[in-house]
């Protein structure tokens, strides 16, 4: 029998290539002229779609743990994590370079002037920081504050979502959808079994 | 200015090679030699509709009989056939914009009747086959823009919407025309869903509505309009947004006050009852100035380009504005 720290070293790679499936399957339909009538509208929402997904899916990690009990899940999370970072900046490139090429101007006045794009920017620029200090030297020399800094992945969910949220026209159900999840994900992380057993008799201090 | 197209183009002569190399990817895949099932495809043929089924519809749709045919794009590249018809707004059909060509199919656009309301001396129920005999239908290639920042050059077949107005001879009261899409939630699955408040509905000054640039289309690319482009009859307003040109019309009533429209109840502060194209003024969350045309040439590094005041018909229109504060009545 394999050790649960040797499962989950087997598994990684496996968890590689399975995150770069969104990827592989946009660029397969990019080379075979199958992104539909507006190709760079579809690479510009799959791409984001794949960001606020990996985000939500490494944001679950913790929550996984608590609830199977198995700990190795946070071994994958860093991965997961940068593999968010993959898909923003793809999204953030397309939108830079292909949908706004060239049009420097319009895309500062963008970034200023419409609340979804100021947010959404916000976001990966948030990332940038956790990206950067996702290494194992960064880890030990930032100790303590290594895990505060990183408590900013919470902002950037709430960014991404907001940001979903505010671009599209009428139908908020898909936004909705990312935001209920969200917030699942939020309320799992809240100390429940302390407070259901403070609501219990409290038990005689230790001495 | 004005190209005449000559009249012996066929309508698929002016398919995109898109389409062409798309019906041979078909093929390929399908695993099927030669070239014999092409007879009787028409250009339509693509991967999405042969699974869909919305391709023995599209290709029941009957060819028109078109009058004449006038360019007012500049001879700018038309969009396909393909894009025109697989990629647009119809939330009757659902909010995505592949929805319409994947749930317009149990659509019926026949029989149909359009009801003429208020303040004219002729009003009352009439069938389509009425509404249109007196018109010769034309073809008139136009360019889309729509709200959301993408564009389209599309050869729309129909008639001014002028000439059947005047057939009921509005009174001096009518000072607005409102129009009201189909209400058929069993035909129409994406009316389960209240992204607006149904049914559909917009409206035009008298006087923008008897510009002869507003057309009513029955047809498309040279055939009957298909189900998910607003069959049977629809508004085509190029100087507008294209939210403005409602579709599958049931109802023409003249009015007195400015009619109620759905964008316009659904967000006030975004879609105005004019939503004329006009780059100065954004929409509250993105820019105006610029727009993606689809199908362009240069395809995924096509650059964007500038959108023109009244979407480039100022000439023909800008008069019936002259004096509004454009920003105020946007």
């Amino acid at each position: 029998m394999w050790k649960p720290r040797d499962r989950a070293a087997a598994l990684k790679p496996l968890v590689f290539l399975v995150c770069l499936a969104p990827i592989t399957w946009l660029l397969w339909r990019l080379l075979n002229n199958d992104l539909g009538a507006d190709p760079v509208a579809e690479l510009e929402h799959r791409s984001g779609d794949w960001a606020l997904r990996f985000l939500l899916i490494t944001l679950a990690m913790t929550p996984l743990r608590r609830i199977t009990g198995w700990a190795q899940w946070i071994r994958f999370r860093r991965m997961l994590g940068l593999f968010v970072f993959f898909y923003a900046s793809v999204h953030l490139a397309v939108y830079l370079s292909l949908d706004l090429q060239g049009l420097w101007t319009q895309i500062f006045a963008e970034i200023i002037k419409r609340p979804y794009i100021t947010v959404g920017f916000s976001a990966w620029l948030l990332l940038l920081p956790l990206t950067i200090t996702s290494t194992k030297g960064m880890m030990r020399r930032l100790g303590r504050n290594w895990g505060r800094l990183h408590k900013l992945i919470y902002l950037i969910g709430v960014l991404a979502v907001l940001h979903f949220y505010w671009l599209v026209k009428k139908d908020v159900r898909e936004p909705l959808i990312y935001a209920a999840v969200l917030t699942l994900l939020f309320a799992l992380r809240l100390p429940w079994k302390r407070w259901l057993t403070a609501a219990k008799p409290v038990a005689p201090p230790r001495t | 200015m004005l190209i005449k197209r000559p009249d012996d183009i066929a309508a698929a002569e002016i398919t995109d090679e898109s389409i062409y190399l798309g019906r041979r990817r078909l093929l390929r895949t399908l695993g099927l030699a030669g070239s014999a099932l092409l007879v009787g495809c028409s250009q339509k043929q693509g991967d999405a509709d042969a699974k869909t089924g919305t391709q023995a519809d599209a290709d029941a749709s009957a060819i028109l009989n078109l009058a004449r045919k006038t360019d007012h794009a500049n001879g700018e590249a038309q969009t396909s056939f393909k894009d025109a018809t697989h990629y647009n707004n119809y939330y009757e059909f659902g909010t995505d914009k592949s929805d319409p060509a994947q749930n317009s199919s149990k659509f019926q656009p026949k029989p149909w009747s359009v009801e003429i309301a208020g303040h004219a001396e002729v009003t009352g129920n009439f069938t389509l086959e009425d509404i249109l005999k007196d018109q010769s239908i034309e073809e008139r290639v136009y360019r889309m823009r729509c709200v959301e920042g993408w564009s389209m050059v599309i050869p729309w077949a129909g008639f001014s919407l002028a000439d059947l107005l005047k057939r009921f001879k509005p009174t001096a009261q009518a000072k607005y025309v409102a129009f009201t899409t189909v209400n058929r939630p069993a035909q129409m699955p994406g009316l389960s869903y209240a992204a607006l408040d149904w049914p559909y509905r917009e409206g035009l000054r008298i006087d923008e509505a008897m510009n002869p640039l507003a057309l009513l289309a029955t047809g498309m690319y040279g055939r009957e309009l298909p189900n998910q482009n607003g069959a049977p009859l629809r508004l085509v307003l190029p100087w507008k947004y294209g939210f403005k040109g409602i579709k599958s019309i049931v109802k023409i009533e003249f009015v007195e006050r400015q009619p109620r429209t759905s964008w316009n109840d659904a967000a006030a502060n975004e879609y105005g009852f004019y939503s004329n194209v006009n780059p100065e003024v954004d929409h509250p969350r993105w820019s105006q100035k610029t727009e993606r045309r689809i199908g362009a040439g240069g395809g995924l590094f096509a650059p964007r380009i500038e959108t023109k005041p009244f979407n480039g018909y100022a000439e023909q229109v800008a008069s019936l504005y002259s004096g509004m504060d454009l920003r105020q009545n946007f």
